[in-house]
């Protein structure tokens, strides 16, 4: 198993960059985890609850129309169908009962589409725990839907009023909210980023995507996938799905972050591909920044790739050259969000239509042998007002010659 | 060597009262009122300045340092434009910022510029004593100091080790959380953490966050060396319109907290 060294570095990235307010709150978390993590019954409650409750293990399906004309055979993993919709409750359920072990009697998150926010508030419903989720104004407003999903499992949403009013600011916002309250309230991080031991703990959370995949392959195909793709926000989905394979040298590992309006423009969330290294929420990775080191602003039409860091691991992976990382335009994104759902009758989380994209252009690439799986990391209800939208905009614009 | 930060501990010392440091966001809400406040902060009698780089996603502080930081980024504050605000202060200027802005600009060339300048030293609060040694290391080498903090979560070996560490004085936080002058701090706590910290190190130590009012600087002045004021300077300044009228409000409030800073003459003999 790959794991970070005892400072929290998988490589040179990740660490702990935080005030020293957080650094016990940080040393307990890690303390914690350490003797969960060595406990079987914390697994056995683990898995307990993600097959009773969430409905694990999640089924893989063959894509038979999506990408066609094409050899390659092309795989869902269907963290779609997990309860909540996405593969955030894995990580939250693993979180909510370290909480527990440790005593905590709160739980407080960050969310940008609302997927993360849900996943905390369905758990703290289930395990008796109250839930304050921070949220930026614009996520609030663009995510109505999950706001009020929030509210009716009980949870507290603060809309945060600083910055760019965005998932970048919910988090600085959660962390400061720890800061003053960490005696009784679990902070849930929702992806592989801040400081450690998330990037780890969250990883070992989503590990499950991977292990399945895994054993799934080998029953139906007889043989590991040949290329894994999955979108890349935080790069929780991505990791995974990923880590089972880590050391399956011909297994090939796609991330792909979104490219919003263009890698050429400013308006993208691809931190890895038009990033440089600095440290943002307690960790050292790749960010989108000026270069004065202020946090540039991001876009991407899927609010759960906009932000602009990403998981210290993935940077690791990515300067290892181990895991590739490509970029996928909002186009083209909403375009196999469309064509996932008229060919496979699956509507895609905006998120994994990002992966849906990229494995159209690698299927045409590879030959018949190819066994593609993608992480499908969540379904898209959500996203299905955001599409009408753009849809309008877009014949708007056709019908308006420049 | 003595700084120019020893001699402002010795002068308050010898004038029977805790320094005060006073902090302001640099550039905030643009470079020409910024330098009429840090003037006036001077002037009123702020023995050391805290000179804030505005950095946007500032985890150690609160809604009020962290719009005033917005503020100067919007009005395009740049690291050149602060270290120039440092060169024209007339007290002793310690920075304060975030470690993503220093190495994105260079933390060789910052630690040079900023000596050049005539900083005295640098606080960074997301560097934790673990992450410290190389950091320090280039700020050392260019002949600045690194003052550290350690707060309320921070365990007692923890904290010893730090005050051991720490150059210039020890940063006490004083109350769990971020900057702000929105809740009043507990002093009695403060004291307590105060008169623990006096056990563990021979240099000074400062109190800061929350600290924002002259009743709070009275109740800890007799065992703090120095007490550090933000937020409400900010908000001082913020709420006022114009350079001049932002220099009046900074001066009436510093003046008021100056005040507070000097102990009675019967608490006198306990202080250090
Ligand atoms: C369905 C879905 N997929 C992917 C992501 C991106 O997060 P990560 O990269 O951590 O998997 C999100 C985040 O909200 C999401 O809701």
């Amino acid at each position: 198993m790959h794991k970070p060294d005892e400072r929290g570095y998988f490589g040179e990235f990740g660490g702990r960059w935080v005030p020293e307010v957080l650094v016990k709150p940080l040393a307990d978390v890690e303390a914690a985890m350490s003797e969960a993590f060595a406990d079987p019954s914390f697994w056995d409650e683990f898995h307990g609850l993600l097959s009773e409750y969430v409905g694990r293990p999640s089924p893989i399906t063959t894509a038979k129309r999506f990408a066609q004309p094409r050899s390659a055979t092309i795989v869902f993993k269907r963290e779609d169908l997990n309860h909540t919709g996405a593969h955030k409750v894995n990580n939250t359920i693993g979180q909510a009962l370290l909480a527990k072990r440790m005593g905590k009697t709160h739980l407080i998150a960050e969310t940008g589409a609302g997927q993360h926010g849900v996943a905390v508030a369905t758990i703290g419903a289930k395990l008796g725990l109250p839930v304050d989720v921070y949220m930026g104004a614009v996520d609030v407003e663009r995510q109505a839907l999950n706001v009020y999903v929030m509210r009716l499992l009980g949870a507290t949403v603060h809309e945060v009023t600083g910055g760019t009013q965005t998932l970048k600011d919910a988090t600085n916002e959660a962390f400061r909210v720890w800061a003053s309250q960490c005696d009784d309230t679990f902070y849930v991080i929702g992806s592989v980023v801040g400081a450690h031991p998330y990037p780890f703990m969250v990883r070992e959370f989503q590990r499950i995507i991977g292990d399945e995949v895994r054993v799934q392959c080998q029953g139906k195909f007889g043989r590991l996938p040949s290329d894994i793709i999955a979108c890349v926000g935080g790069g929780s989905n991505a990791m995974g799905i990923f880590t089972a394979f880590i050391d399956d040298r011909n297994v090939n590992l796609w991330g792909v972050e979104a490219a919003g309006k263009g890698l050429n423009t400013p308006e993208n969330a691809a931190a890895l591909a038009a990033g440089s290294i600095g440290v943002l929420h307690g960790s050292r990775s790749y960010l989108l920044q000026t270069n004065e080191g202020q946090v540039r602003p991001t876009h991407s039409v899927s609010a759960g790739l906009d932000y602009p860091g990403v998981g210290p691991e993935h940077a690791f992976l990515k300067d290892s050259g181990r895991a590739k990382y490509v970029a996928v335009t909002d186009a083209e994104a909403i375009a196999a969000f469309k064509a996932c759902a008229s060919m496979e009758g699956i509507i895609p989380a905006l998120e994994s239509a990002h992966a849906l994209a990229y494995a159209e252009k690698l299927a045409k690439e590879r030959g018949e042998e190819a066994l593609i799986v993608v992480n499908l990391s969540g379904r898209g209800d959500k996203d299905v007002t955001q599409i009408e939208k753009a849809e309008a905009e877009a014949m708007f614009t056709e019908a308006v010659p420049a | 060597m003595a700084t120019a930060l020893d001699e402002a501990f010795a002068k308050a010392k010898k004038d029977d009262r805790c320094a005060l440091i006073g902090y302001v966001v640099a550039g905030d809400p643009d470079m020409e009122t910024s330098r009429a406040v840090i003037d006036a902060v001077v002037e009123a009698g702020v023995d050391i300045v805290e000179l804030g780089i505005p950095y946007g996603d500032p985890l150690a502080d609160g809604p009020t340092i962290a719009a005033g930081s917005q503020r100067a980024i919007a009005s395009g504050a740049t690291i050149d434009g602060v270290m120039r605000l440092v060169g024209q202060t007339k007290a002793p200027v310690l920075l304060f910022t975030y470690i993503n802005p220093i190495l994105q600009y260079g933390l060789e060339k910052f630690a040079m510029g900023a000596k050049r300048y005539g900083a005295v030293g640098v606080i960074i609060p997301d560097v934790p004593l673990e992450e410290l040694d190389p950091i320090r290391e280039v700020i050392r080498k260019n002949g600045l100091i690194m003052p550290m903090l350690v707060s309320p979560t921070t365990p007692d070996e923890r904290m010893r080790k730090i005050a051991s560490d720490s150059e210039g004085f020890t940063y006490l936080v004083s109350r769990l959380g971020v900057t702000g002058a929105k809740d009043a701090p507990d002093t009695s706590a403060v004291r307590a953490q105060l008169e623990k910290l006096r056990k563990m190190t021979g240099r000074p130590i400062a109190a800061g966050f929350g600290i924002s009012k002259a009743p709070h600087i009275v109740a800890v002045r007799d065992y703090a060396d120095g007490v550090i004021v933000g937020s409400a300077i900010v908000d001082a300044y913020a709420s006022a319109k114009g350079a001049p009228n932002a220099a009046a409000a900074a001066t009436r409030l510093v003046r008021l907290l100056r005040l507070a800073c000097k102990r009675a003459p019967a608490a006198a003999a306990s202080a250090t």
